[in-house]
C-alpha cells in the first residue's frame, strides 16, 4: 500500500524580495513499512519535503497524498487532525515537552486522539519497554541523555500506530553510542511493528541503516536506490 | 484537560519569579481597588451617619411651608406646642428619640470680627444631643434653664479665636422679620469632629432660642431618631397629617446621596485604569512565555493539538495567575481595609454645610463591592490572556521543526 505519494511538488519560500526554490518538482511514492533515508546536502529541500509530507505545511503547486487522502488544500484544524491521526514526528532537536515527564510524553498524543485513561496507561507502558527505557517513566527530559530523550519521542512518535514516521535528522545532535541506540530502536520498532519510516540525515553512519535511499539536491531528486546488504552492526 | 492543566501550572512553576510578579501585581492593583472602594463607602456613610446624628436626623416632622433653605422663622413656617407633638411622636414604638428644634440664622461678632452662623435652639436634656454633650471640650454643657449662655463648635472657636466664658454679641432673625441683639456668653466649647458643622454652630436651650427669635412655644422641626432607619417610611407615613410635612433623611441628604452616585461613577472609571495596568502586566508575561515557548507550541501543534487547546492552555495559566494575584489581592486588601477602617485617616475640614464629612474618614468594604472587584479582577486577567493565547494558537508548527534554526 502506497503511504506517501508527491506529484510535481514544489515549494518556494518569499522572505521579502528573496524567492527560494527550495522544492523544484518532487515525485516520490513510498509503501508502507519502508525503512528511508533522504539524503543530500544541507540546504537540499530536505526538511521542506518532510515538512509536506506531515502536513506542517502547504506546497506551492503540486499535489501530496498521505494514506490515500489528499492533504495538498486542507485547512489548519483538518492538518491538524490528519497529523493527530496518522503521522508520527522525530525531530533533530529532541522535541520533548520539557514540564512533562517520559510517560506524559508519550501519552500526549494518545490524548489527543480521545484514548481512554486505561488504553493509554497500557499502550504508554508498552512503549516504554519497546525503547528500553521503563525505569524512566517519571523522569523529566532534562534528567534524560539526549539518547534516551530520541527514543522517547520515537515512543511518542509511534504512540498512535501512526501510517508513518517522520524523523528529521534524528541523531544530528547525538554522539556514535547514542545515535546507535536511537537507530537500532527505530529498526526495530519498523520490523516489529511493520510502521513506515522516513528519515532525513546526512550522517553516514545513519544511511547504512536504509533499505532505501532517497537522495535530494537543489529541490530535486537525483537518485533512488534499494540498499540490498544491511550493514546493521557492522 | 486535566493534562492542560497540569502543563499549566508546571509552566508558572518554570519561571516561578515571574510568575509571582504578576500575580502580585494583580493583587497589588486588587488590593488597591479595595481600598479606594473602602474609602469612598466609608467616607459617604460616615457622612450619612453624621447628618443623621446631628443634623437630619431619620426624619424631620415640620410644618407644611417651611423651607429647610431659608431658616424661615416666620410663625405659619413653624410648629405650635412643638412639646407636645415631640411627645406624642415619641411614643411611637420605632422610634427612638423626639426632640423639639429651633433653626435660625444668626450673626456672631466678637469685638472686631463677625461671621454668619446658625442658631440651634434645643432641649438641652434630650439624649438626641448625646454627639454634643460627648464632645464637649472645655467650659460646661447647657442648661434648659440658661438664658445668657451659648455653646459653639471649635471651628468656630478658632476662628474668631474664642474660648469658654468669652462675652459675644449675637444677632438673630426674628418672626415679625426685624433682627434683634443680645450678648451671650460662651458657656462651652464643643467638636463634633466634623468641622464643617461645627464652624457654623451655635447651640442655645429652646426657650432662649424662641425667646430671642419671638418664636414662642414655636419649632422649625420635630427631630426624631429611630431605632432602626428601615421603619423609615412606615414612620413617615403613620406622621404625615394635613398640617404637618415629614421630610426623611434620605430626602435631606439628597445631596449626599448624589454625590455618593456621581463618586461611584468615576471609581468605575479608576477602576478600569488600575485593572488596565495590571492586565498589562499579565499580558507581557504571557507573551514572553509565549516567544520562550515557540518550538514546545509547535510541536504540541505538530503531534496534532488544535488550536482552541493551545488557547485553554494559555487562558488556564492566566486563571492560575488571576487566583494566586486575587488570593494576595483580598490578604492584602484586607489587612489595609482593617486599618483604614479601624484606624481611618485624617483628611482636616473638607466638608460643606450640604456634606457634612468628618475630619476622618474610616473605611467600610461593602461584601458586594468585595464580590464584584474580584470578579472584575477575575475576568481582566482572563481577558489578558486573550491576545498572547490568539497568538500562541496562531504559531505554525513547522517551527518546531526548524528548532533554533529561525
Ligand atoms: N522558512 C523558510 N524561509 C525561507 N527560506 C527557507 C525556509 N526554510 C527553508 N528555506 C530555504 O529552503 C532551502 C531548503 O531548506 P531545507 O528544506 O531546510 O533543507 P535541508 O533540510 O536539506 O537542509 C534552503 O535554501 C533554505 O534556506
Ligand atoms: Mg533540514
Amino acid at each position: 500500500m502506497e503511504v506517501v505519494k508527491t506529484e510535481n511538488v514544489t515549494r518556494i519560500y518569499r522572505v521579502g524580495d528573496v524567492e527560494t526554490n527550495a522544492l523544484r518538482g518532487v515525485n516520490l511514492s513510498i509503501q508502507s513499512g519502508e525503512f528511508t533515508a533522504l539524503i543530500g546536502p544541507s540546504g537540499s529541500g530536505k526538511t521542506t519535503l518532510l515538512q509536506l509530507i506531515g502536513c506542517l505545511d502547504m506546497p506551492t503547486s503540486g499535489r501530496v497524498t498521505v494514506n490515500g487522502k489528499d492533504v495538498t488544500n486542507l485547512n489548519r484544524n483538518q492538518r491538524a487532525d490528519i497529523r493527530a491521526e496518522s503521522i508520527g514526528f522525530v525531530f533533530q532537536f529532541f522535541a520533548l515537552i520539557p514540564t512533562l515527564t517520559a510517560y506524559e510524553n508519550i501519552e500526549m498524543p494518545l490524548l489527543l486522539a480521545g484514548k481512554s485513561s486505561s488504553e493509554r496507561a497500557e499502550r504508554v507502558k508498552q512503549l516504554l519497554e519497546w525503547i528500553d527505557l521503563p525505569d524512566r517513566a517519571n523522569y523529566r527530559p532534562d534528567q534524560l541523555s539526549g539518547g534516551q530523550q530520541q527514543r522517547v519521542a520515537v515512543a511518542r512518535a509511534l504512540a498512535i500506530n501512526p501510517a508513518l514516521i517522520l524523523a528529521d535528522e534524528p541523531t544530528a545532535n547525538l554522539d556514535t553510542p547514542n545515535g546507535r541506540q536511537v537507530m537500532d530502536v527505530m529498526t526495530r520498532l519498523n520490523k516489529e511493528t511493520g510502521v513506515t519510516f522516513l528519515f532525513a540525515t546526512h550522517d553516514p553512519r545513519v544511511i547504512q541503516y536504509a533499505r532505501r535511499v532517497v537522495t535530494l539536491q537543489d529541490g530535486l531528486i537525483i537518485k533512488d536506490e534499494l540498499v540490498e546488504k544491511s550493514a546493521v552492526g557492522a | 484537560m486535566m493534562q492542560l492543566i497540569k502543563m499549566a501550572f508546571r509552566d508558572l512553576l518554570r519561571n516561578k519569579r515571574r510568575s509571582f510578579f504578576s500575580s502580585l501585581a494583580l493583587g497589588m492593583g486588587l488590593a488597591l481597588l479595595l481600598l479606594m472602594a473602602a474609602t469612598v463607602s466609608g467616607e459617604i456613610r460616615g457622612a450619612m451617619d453624621t447628618s443623621i446624628r446631628l443634623d437630619s436626623g431619620h426624619l424631620q416632622v415640620r410644618a407644611k411651608t417651611y423651607d429647610a433653605n431659608k431658616n424661615s422663622v416666620a410663625y405659619e413656617d413653624l410648629i405650635a406646642n412643638p412639646n407636645e407633638v415631640a411627645a406624642k411622636i415619641a411614643s411611637l414604638e420605632p422610634v427612638s428619640v423626639a426632640t423639639p428644634r429651633l433653626f435660625a440664622s444668626g450673626i456672631l461678632s466678637d469685638r472686631d470680627e463677625t461671621t454668619g452662623i446658625r442658631i440651634l435652639g434645643i432641649d438641652t436634656s434630650s439624649p438626641a444631643m448625646a454627639p454634643f454633650k460627648d464632645g464637649m471640650l472645655t467650659g460646661k454643657y447647657l442648661e434648659n434653664d440658661d438664658r445668657s449662655g451659648i455653646l459653639i463648635g471649635e471651628t468656630l472657636a478658632n476662628k474668631l479665636s474664642l474660648k469658654a466664658g468669652d462675652a459675644v454679641n449675637l444677632l438673630a432673625n426674628t418672626s415679625n422679620g426685624d433682627v434683634d441683639q443680645q450678648l451671650f456668653t460662651i458657656r462651652g466649647i464643643f467638636t463634633t469632629h466634623t468641622p464643617a458643622f461645627d464652624e457654623y454652630t451655635v447651640l442655645m436651650p429652646l426657650a432662649k432660642a424662641q425667646a430671642i427669635t419671638k418664636t414662642e412655644d414655636h419649632a422649625s422641626a420635630i427631630f426624631v431618631l429611630l431605632k432602626n432607619s428601615d421603619q423609615v417610611d412606615n414612620v413617615k407615613n403613620a406622621l404625615q397629617t394635613e398640617q404637618l410635612q415629614v421630610v426623611t433623611y434620605l430626602k435631606m441628604n439628597e445631596v449626599l446621596l448624589q454625590t455618593e452616585e456621581f463618586s461611584r461613577g468615576y471609581m468605575v472609571l479608576i477602576y478600569l485604569i488600575v485593572l488596565a495596568i495590571t492586565a498589562a502586566v499579565i499580558v507581557n508575561t504571557l507573551i514572553m512565555s509565549v516567544f520562550e515557548r515557540t518550538r514546545e507550541i509547535g510541536i504540541l501543534s505538530a503531534i496534532g493539538m488544535k488550536s482552541t487547546r493551545i488557547m485553554s492552555l494559555f487562558f488556564i495559566e492566566s486563571s492560575f495567575l488571576a487566583i494566586g494575584g486575587i488570593f494576595a489581592g483580598l490578604i492584602i486588601g484586607g489587612i489595609m481595609v482593617y486599618f483604614a477602617s479601624t484606624v481611618g485617616f485624617y483628611i482636616g475640614n473638607y466638608g460643606a454645610t450640604s456634606m457634612l464629612i468628618g475630619e476622618r474618614i474610616y473605611a467600610y468594604l461593602t461584601l458586594k463591592d468585595a464580590i464584584d472587584l474580584t470578579i472584575m479582577a477575575f475576568i481582566v486577567a482572563i481577558l489578558a490572556a486573550l491576545y498572547p493565547a490568539i497568538m500562541a494558537a496562531r504559531l505554525e508548527p513547522v517551527e518546531a521543526m526548524r528548532g533554533g534554526k529561525i
